[in-house]
């Protein structure tokens, strides 16, 4: 499962920064079970390490994952709309990045059952590449380590291109976003919002763009009315 | 003096959940409104382009080797490779120039 491979690789580099603060690996796995997300998690190992408050905590993390806000609401139009709550609380749990790139990525109304077995894949490889990382991550080599970093920006480019290849407006939304993206990291001000924020706005700005301008019809935005 | 390391994680897990789950379990019917449907839509493709790149540019320890491993990604993405296919020869072509680097 690819997902489980890309995981391990970026968590392995999150269990073995984890270690250099001091984290036990029962407890950097434990982050990444209760946590499964990577950006957020690497920015709260920095608050661990510099012992900011909790308060400071729970801000950081809402801002670095507030996209996951906006992906919830994308992915509750693909569930059926009869979908149980309990259903809906579990596949909350999986909300990531690489699961939202998969689920969005399939044809029809979403599974529950896809949603669990893509998780369970993934959360496996997150925990297991964690714990692994934390206890034995000064075994690999450096450059090693160093080069996995990119694994997961790889995926990135595999959910997203091939789209962009087939949709004038999904490419125009690509190639803005990474514009934007990479204005806003050098530009005056923007630069010293958080990554997080920087995310949220050039998604709000693009995907609000691109609606605007291509709207999209019944039988693309995911579930179509007579299902 | 640091805090519990514990309560840290119970925080960071509490307002990640919740994020996920509030729209999950709230908006239960399909939106009718065509620009936020089309909003939604357009939603992953912009935060994973803007979440890859410059980002991808910074993921490894040399920019030389970043550069390979995108270059890479992105003309096997075109290809439509699988996303493990894309993510492997990524990481492989990163640690290639990195290794050339080294030797030159």
């Amino acid at each position: 499962m690819p997902i489980g491979i890309g995981y391990f690789a970026v968590s392995f580099a999150f269990g073995i920064q984890a270690a250099d603060i001091d984290l036990s690996p029962f407890q950097a796995g434990l982050i990444s079970l209760m946590n499964v997300t990577s950006a957020g998690q690497f920015a709260g190992l920095t608050v661990i390490a510099q012992a900011g408050t909790y308060f400071e905590m729970a801000i950081l993390q809402f801002i670095v994952n507030l996209r996951y806000l906006l992906m919830s609401a994308a992915l509750s139009q693909k569930l059926p709309p009869d979908t149980k709550t309990v259903h809906r609380l579990g596949i909350a749990y999986g909300v990531t990045d690489e699961i939202f790139g998969i689920s969005i990525a399939r044809k029809g109304p979403l599974d529950p059952r896809y949603s669990y077995g893509a998780i369970l894949s993934a959360v496996t490889g997150w925990v297991g590449g964690t714990v692994l990382g934390a206890s034995a991550g000064a075994i690999l080599p450096e450059k090693v380590v160093s080069s996995l970093g990119i694994a997961l920006y790889g995926m990135f480019l595999a959910i997203i291109i091939p789209p962009a290849r087939d949709e004038k407006p999904v490419f125009i939304a690509v190639i803005s976003g990474m514009v934007l993206a990479t204005i806003c990291r050098y530009a005056p001000f923007l630069r010293s919002l958080s990554e997080g924020m920087r995310i949220i706005l050039v998604t709000v700005l693009v995907a609000g763009c691109c609606a605007a301008l291509w709207p999209v019809r019944e039988e693309e935005s995911g579930v179509s009315e007579d299902e | 003096m640091r805090g519990s390391v514990y309560i840290y994680i119970l925080v960071m897990a509490l307002v990640t959940y919740l994020i996920r789950a509030l729209p999950l379990t709230l908006i239960r019917k399909k939106i009718k409104n065509r620009f936020i449907r089309s909003f939604l839509y357009y939603v992953p493709y912009a935060t994973l382009a803007a979440m890859t790149f410059p980002a991808i540019l910074f993921s490894t320890d040399a920019p030389a080797a970043s550069l390979a491993g995108f270059a890479a990604a992105v003309v096997l993405a075109f290809q439509r490779k699988s996303l493990i296919v894309v993510a492997a020869f990524a990481s492989l072509a990163a640690l290639l120039v990195d290794l050339l680097i080294m030797y030159l």
